[in-house]
C-alpha cells in the first residue's frame, strides 16, 4: 500500500488565481515518463520526470480556444475535458485533447539541432544577395538548447451536437472514440473529416430523454469491446463485431437497488461519472456519487467489490442535491498492478483502497499541510463526536474543495491529484508490502 | 411501493396509499415490517399501544398523520427545488444535459409517487379552475400573488427550509408575477397548455403566427387540462429537452432545414428579454441571474414578494415557474 511522500508540489504560487487555472483534467503517458494536464482556459501543460524522479514542466501550449457558435448564439467553452496520450511510435510524443466540441491531435517534439551554414540564406534567415556567393558549402547540424515544439496535427471538429465528455483510444492505435452526452463516435487518427457513429441514445421524441452518456473507454486490449456508462447508473459493454450501431449492449452492468432504500436522490446518487478498465482488463473500475465498484467483466449482475468512498454524505444527499455537489463528477484510477483503486473526495481529501487487504486510507492534498518531502498523514472524518483530536467532523468539509481529477503512474506508485489550480505529486519511493515508512527524498529546488 | 427520503439525520418511510393502516403497526420496531414506518426523532420511545382506547388511536393516527404531512412537505420541498433548479437550467444560454436529466427524472419521480397519491390531481385541478381566457387567468394569477385566497387543499408547504432556495424563490416569483400581468402576448402560455404551446412555437416560423397560436392554443386546450392533469408534468420536463432540441438540434444534412428554422424560436428570446432584460450578457449562471433581477425591481416589489411569498401556497407557486417559462 502507498505511503504517500509528497514530491512535487507544482503549484501556481500566488494563493488567488484565475478560473482558466483550474485544472481539468489529468493524465500519465504510457511509460510514465510524461505527465499531461489540461485546464479551463484551453492550455495544456506537460511534466516531464527527472533523473532524479521529479516532474518538471516540459512543455505548454494553448490546445484550445474559446469559440462562438453563431448560428445557434452560443458560446463553447475552451476547457480541456480530456487528454488522452497516444502509445508510442517515434520519438515524437502525441496525444489527444478535447474541449466540448473538437478533438486535437498535438504533435510535442523536442528539436535540440540547428542547421547552420546555408547557402542562400544568412542566419538570420535573410536572402542572401547572389552576387556575394562564391564559394559552397555544406549545412552542419550543431547543438542548440532544447526546444520542445506543439504543433496541431490534425483537427476533429463538427462532429457532436453535445458536449464531449470522453474519448478513448483503441488498443488498435488506429481509431479512438469521442464520446458526447448521447452519442458515441469512432474516428481514425488519420482522417478528419468523416466519424461513424456507434452508439445513439438520442430519443425520437427529446422530451422522452431520461439517460445520457456520461463516460466512454475502449478495452485495453480487445480493439472491439467499449463500455460507456450512463446517469441512470448502469455500464454497458459492446462489442463492435456484433453489429454496425452498438446501441444493443453485449452486457450491462447494474446493480439492483434495494428498494427499501430507495429515494428520489437515488438515481442522481447512482449516477456513474467515471469508468476505467483495469488494466489486465479483466475488471472495470465505476464510480458513483458514494462509491466505487469493480466489477468482473464476466458478471453483470453485481459487483465484486464495493468501496465506500464518503458515505458520512448519505445524510446529507438533500442540501447536496440544493448546492448542486451531488452533480460532481469525481475520477477514479487503478494502480498499474490492478491492486489498488484511488478516488477523489471533498475537503481535498482523496482515497485509496487497497483490494487484498480490504484497507483504505484517506489523505489531504492542502499546501498548507503538505510540505516537501513530509510523509502524509491519514485523515478520518466523523460523523457524529470526535473520537481524536484529529478527526474532522462531516459539517466542517469544505465542498468547494473537490478533488475530481486524479491519475497514477502506469506502473510505478506515483499519483497526480489536482485540487482545483493546484497539481501535487506524490509518491512513495521505497514501497514495501504492509509496511509504511517515513521515507525523505532528495527533492528538486522549489519552483 | 416504499420510498424514503433523506433528510438531515432522519430518515422516514411511508407507504404510498396505505396511511392509515400504518398508523397501528408497532413504532418501536423499526425494520422488516411491511408496511413499515422508521421512527422519527421525536416519536421515538413511544410504546405500542393496544388501541382499543380511542385516546391511544388518535394518537398514534395524529403522529402517524404528521409523518405523513412532514414527509409529503419535505416531497414538496424536493419537488420545489427541483423545479426551480429546471427553470434556471431553461434560462441558461446553454445548460449542462446530463444535470437537466438528472433533475427532470427526479421531478418525474415525486410526480408519479403524487399522482399515485392523488395530491397531484388536486394540484392540478388548482390549476384549471382559475379562469377561462389565458389573459385573465394570468390576471388570475397576478391577484393570487399579491392576496391571500382560499384554497380547498391545507398549506402543507409554508417556505421551504432551504435558505438558499427561498431567496430564489422570491424573486423569481415576483419575476414572475411582473412579467406576467405587464406583458400578456408573449407570456401567455400556461400551466396546462405550456406543452402543446411549445410544441406548436416550434414548428412555427412568423412571429404573428406564433402569438396567435399561442393564445388560440392557450384557449383551447383549457378545457381539456382537466382531464390530462398527470401530462403537465412531462410536458413541463418536455420544454426544458424541447428548447435543448433548438439549441443542440444536430449538425447532419438532413437536419439542415431543422437548423434554419430551429433557431426562430423568438418567442423564448422575447420572453428571455421580458424576464432578464439581459440578452446582451453572454452567459449567465442562474444565482447570476437572480442576483441581478433583485435590483430591477422597485422597492415596493421587493417588500411586498415577502407577503406574496407567503400568502401562496404549493399550487401557484409551481404555476409560477410553469408560467414564467
Amino acid at each position: 500500500m502507498l505511503s504517500p511522500v509528497l514530491c512535487s508540489d507544482l503549484a501556481v504560487l500566488e494563493p488567488d488565481y484565475t478560473e482558466a487555472d483550474v485544472i481539468s483534467t489529468v493524465e500519465f503517458n504510457q511509460t510514465g515518463e510524461f505527465l499531461a494536464t489540461g485546464d479551463k482556459g484551453g492550455r495544456v501543460v506537460i511534466f516531464q520526470r527527472e533523473p532524479q524522479g521529479e516532474y518538471n514542466v516540459y512543455s505548454t501550449f494553448q490546445s484550445h480556444e474559446p469559440e462562438f457558435d453563431y448560428l445557434k448564439s452560443l458560446e463553447i467553452e475552451e476547457k480541456i475535458n480530456k487528454i488522452r496520450w497516444l502509445p508510442p511510435h517515434n520519438p515524437a510524443h502525441f496525444l489527444l485533447s478535447t474541449n466540448d466540441k473538437t478533438i486535437k491531435l498535438w504533435k510535442v517534439s523536442e528539436r535540440d539541432k540547428r542547421a547552420e551554414g546555408y547557402n542562400l540564406r544568412d542566419e538570420e534567415g535573410r536572402l542572401k544577395d547572389l552576387s556575394t556567393i562564391t564559394t559552397l558549402q555544406v549545412p552542419v547540424l550543431r547543438p542548440m538548447d532544447l526546444l520542445v515544439e506543439a504543433t496541431p496535427r490534425r483537427v476533429f471538429a463538427n462532429a457532436h451536437a453535445y458536449h464531449i465528455n470522453s474519448i478513448s483510444i483503441n488498443s488498435d492505435c488506429e481509431t479512438y472514440l469521442s464520446a458526447d452526452d448521447l452519442r458515441i463516435n469512432l474516428w481514425h487518427l488519420s482522417i478528419t473529416d468523416r466519424s461513424f457513429n456507434i452508439v445513439d441514445l438520442k430519443p425520437e421524441n427529446m422530451e422522452d430523454l431520461s439517460e445520457v452518456i456520461t463516460v466512454a473507454e475502449f478495452h485495453p486490449h480487445h480493439c472491439h469491446l467499449l463500455a460507456f456508462s450512463s446517469s441512470t447508473g448502469t455500464t454497458r459493454l459492446c462489442d463492435m463485431r456484433a453489429r454496425a450501431l452498438c446501441d444493443q449492449h453485449a452486457k450491462l452492468f447494474e446493480e439492483a437497488v434495494d428498494p427499501s432504500r430507495r429515494s428520489f436522490l437515488s438515481e442522481i446518487v447512482s449516477s456513474v461519472s467515471d469508468i476505467k478498465f483495469s488494466h489486465s482488463g479483466r475488471y472495470l473500475l465505476t464510480r458513483d456519487y458514494l462509491t466505487v465498484k469493480v466489477w468482473d467483466i464476466n458478471m453483470e449482475n453485481k459487483p465484486v467489490e464495493t468501496y465506500q468512498v464518503h458515505d458520512y454524505l448519505r445524510g446529507k444527499l438533500c442540501s447536496l442535491y440544493e448546492s448542486d455537489c451531488i452533480f460532481d463528477k469525481f475520477e477514479c484510477a487503478w494502480n498499474g498492478t490492478d491492486s489498488v483503486i484511488m478516488t477523489g473526495a471533498y475537503n481535498n481529501y482523496f482515497r485509496m483502497f487497497d483490494r487484498a487487504s480490504r484497507r483504505d486510507v484517506t489523505l489531504e492534498a492542502s499546501r498548507e499541510l503538505c510540505k516537501r518531502r513530509a510523509v502524509l498523514q491519514p485523515r478520518r472524518v466523523c460523523v457524529g463526536r470526535k473520537r481524536k483530536e484529529t478527526d474532522v467532523s462531516v459539517d466542517s468539509l469544505d465542498f468547494r474543495k473537490k478533488i475530481l481529477h486524479t491519475a497514477w503512474h502506469p506502473k510505478d506508485n506515483i499519483i497526480a491529484i489536482a485540487a482545483s489550480n493546484n497539481l501535487y505529486i506524490f509518491q512513495d519511493r521505497m514501497p514495501t508490502h504492509g509496511h509504511h515508512h517515513a521515507q525523505q527524498i532528495q527533492s528538486a529546488p522549489p519552483e | 411501493m416504499i420510498h424514503s427520503l433523506w433528510m438531515n439525520d432522519q430518515m422516514l418511510f411511508s407507504c404510498s396509499g396505505c396511511v392509515s393502516a400504518c398508523t397501528l403497526v408497532s413504532f418501536s420496531t423499526v425494520l422488516g415490517c411491511h408496511p413499515c414506518f422508521r421512527l422519527n426523532m421525536f416519536s421515538k420511545g413511544t410504546k405500542r399501544k393496544f388501541s382499543d382506547g380511542g385516546e391511544e388511536i388518535s394518537e398514534e393516527t395524529l403522529v402517524g398523520a404528521r409523518m405523513a404531512s412532514s414527509y409529503s412537505l419535505q416531497r414538496q420541498s424536493l419537488l420545489d427545488m427541483s423545479l426551480i433548479k429546471l427553470q434556471l437550467c431553461h434560462m441558461l444560454v446553454e445548460p449542462n444535459l446530463c444535470r437537466s436529466v438528472l433533475i427532470a427524472n427526479t421531478v418525474r419521480q415525486i410526480q408519479e409517487e403524487m399522482t399515485h397519491d392523488g395530491s397531484w390531481q388536486v394540484v392540478t385541478e388548482a390549476f384549471c379552475s382559475a379562469g377561462q381566457s389565458p389573459s385573465e387567468r394570468l390576471v388570475a394569477t397576478e391577484v393570487l400573488c399579491r392576496s391571500r385566497e382560499q384554497d380547498a387543499e391545507p398549506k402543507l408547504f409554508s417556505v421551504i427550509s432551504y435558505e438558499g432556495c427561498r431567496e430564489e424563490e422570491v424573486v423569481a416569483d415576483e419575476t414572475l408575477c411582473s412579467v406576467s400581468v405587464s406583458d400578456a402576448v408573449s407570456n401567455v402560455c400556461l400551466a396546462g397548455s405550456i406543452g402543446q404551446c411549445w410544441e406548436k412555437s416550434d414548428v412555427e416560423t412568423d412571429d404573428e403566427a406564433l402569438e396567435d397560436s399561442r393564445l388560440g392554443s392557450g384557449e383551447d386546450e383549457e378545457i381539456d387540462t382537466e382531464d390530462e392533469p398527470s401530462r403537465e408534468g412531462p410536458k413541463t420536463i418536455g420544454q426544458v429537452f424541447g428548447t435543448f432540441e433548438i439549441k443542440n438540434s444536430s449538425p447532419g444534412p438532413d437536419s439542415a432545414l431543422e437548423e434554419l428554422f430551429s433557431d426562430v424560436d423568438t418567442s423564448y428570446y422575447d420572453l428571455d428579454t421580458m424576464l432578464t432584460g439581459m440578452q446582451s450578457a453572454p452567459k449567465m449562471g442562474p444565482y447570476d441571474l437572480l442576483d441581478s433581477l433583485a435590483p430591477s425591481h422597485g422597492s415596493s416589489s421587493i417588500v411586498s414578494a415577502p407577503n406574496c411569498r407567503s400568502d401562496l401556497n404549493e399550487l401557484d407557486h409551481i404555476m409560477e415557474i410553469i408560467v414564467g417559462s
